[in-house]
């Protein structure tokens, strides 16, 4: 995100601070579809994650004023929504889970070396990344896709910026060893 | 016994080798930018491991990029909450760094011409150098900003607390640095600093390097060096050194 941008959407949050709901229509549409991947990715429920969006923008709605802008918004908004999908998670943890969502762990979680079946590297990458912990997920997602630094994946998942660095190396580490299971060498490590 | 045969070794990446996937995706500040380049460009391991970083970093954007869109009904859900939340006073009180971001965004060429006030003028003048560096530094190609048109120290108003003007050559000269600021430094955060240390933008050159006064003294060697330190310790400074 280029700094014009990131001072940008802090004047959206000072006018949302004020309840400008054009303001807010502008922030959403700038942010919702990240932050619903984000979510989406942590909770794996296209209907939890959906419902994560409303509550993440409505907790902005009634925070704005309070947001001092010592992060960039969308550093902000990434935080939030991990809180909310922890905490949908949390709630989801002793209800049953029905069988669609079963069977989408099962093919890509527990089985990676059999779900990938072709020997096709992107593919199977992508099956790969999938498979990740939660934990390994989030903080290559951070990284990669939403284009976080070190302090600000420190921010959003709360651990130390040497612990950001050490995770991010032993996500790829299991990266590299679910490719491996699956027939894939890429010559690291 | 057992714990032990259940121990894996454990094995910590370098201090370059765990800036690799930010190098990547091109978060890092200049100065690791440059460390991880140099060492990219000695060690064909490091070199062999960045490329499969490249491999995982395209991927993990087109998972995510398949991923789709919300529906609409999330965006309907959300302003029919907003609709039967309490309606805003409108004096809210907002952030420090809101409230200077909206004023550099407030400014255009009209607002700058009715100006009457020189103290003013300064200001917008070095949030102008500010604003078309920050702008501008990705390509590398941005205009060098002038303080010639700024006032002199004499019409210039007490209550300014940063002024552009030139220092007066009868004297020694005040302690000038080029400092550059790391690409994630925002307006806000460059104000902040420039109020942290008392400096004033004098101008700026090529490849975002600003030239910044310090103070209104002459500093020994001593306490330059010091400034620089603290400087080169700032999250959003990515180099300093003494300009002459």
């Amino acid at each position: 995100m280029s700094a014009t941008q990131a001072a940008s959407d802090e004047i959206l949050i000072a006018r949302i601070a004020q309840g400008d709901r054009l303001a807010m229509q502008v922030l959403y549409g700038r942010h919702h579809v990240r932050v619903f991947r984000f979510g989406l990715r942590l909770v794996r429920n296209e209907q939890i994650a959906e419902d994560l969006i409303s509550e993440v923008f409505l907790d902005v709605w009634r925070q704005a004023g309070k947001f001092e802008g010592r992060s960039a918004v969308s550093t902000w908004l990434l935080a939030i929504t991990r809180f909310k999908a922890l905490s949908a998670l949390r709630k989801r943890k002793d209800a049953e889970l029905d069988d669609e969502t079963a069977n989408a762990i099962e093919d890509t979680s527990d089985n990676p070396e059999v779900s990938v079946q072709k020997k096709d590297t992107s593919d199977a990458l992508r099956k790969c990344l999938t498979s990740l912990s939660p934990e390994h997920r989030e903080i290559v997602d951070l990284v990669y896709y939403h284009e976080k630094s070190v302090e600000e994946v420190a921010e959003i998942v709360g651990i130390p910026e040497n612990t950001v660095k050490t995770r991010l190396f032993y996500a790829r580490k299991k990266l590299a060893d679910l490719l491996k299971a699956a027939g894939i060498e890429r010559g690291w490590p | 016994m057992m714990a032990m045969s259940n121990k894996v070794p454990t094995q910590e990446p370098g201090e370059i080798e765990a800036l690799l996937p930010w190098h990547a995706a091109g978060t890092l500040n200049a100065r690791d930018a440059r460390r991880v380049d140099d060492a990219l460009a000695k060690d064909p391991e490091l070199a062999k491991q960045y490329a499969v970083i490249q491999e995982e970093y395209a991927e993990t954007i087109g998972l995510n990029e398949s991923l789709g869109a919300p529906s609409s009904r999330a965006m309907q859900k959300l302003f029919a909450a907003i609709d039967a939340e309490p309606v805003r006073s409108g004096s809210t009180s907002v952030g420090l760094s809101a409230r200077i971001s909206g004023f550099f965004a407030s400014l255009s060429p009209r607002t700058l011409a009715a100006s009457a006030a020189v103290g003013a003028l300064a200001i917008m003048l070095q949030a102008g150098v500010i604003g078309t560096v920050l702008m501008q530094r990705d390509t590398h190609s941005f205009q060098t900003a002038s303080y010639e048109a700024a006032p002199s120290p004499a019409s210039a108003p007490t209550t300014v607390t940063r002024s552009l003007a030139p220092a007066p050559a009868s004297v020694e000269a005040p302690t000038r640095l080029f400092v550059r600021f790391a690409p994630t430094a925002r307006v806000s955060d460059i104000t902040a600093l420039l109020d942290g240390y008392q400096g004033t933008i004098v101008d700026s050159g090529k490849d975002g390097l600003f030239r910044l006064q310090f103070g209104n003294r002459v500093m020994t060697k001593d306490q330059i060096a010091g400034l620089i330190r603290r400087l080169e310790n700032e999250k959003i400074v990515s180099m300093a050194v003494q300009a002459q």
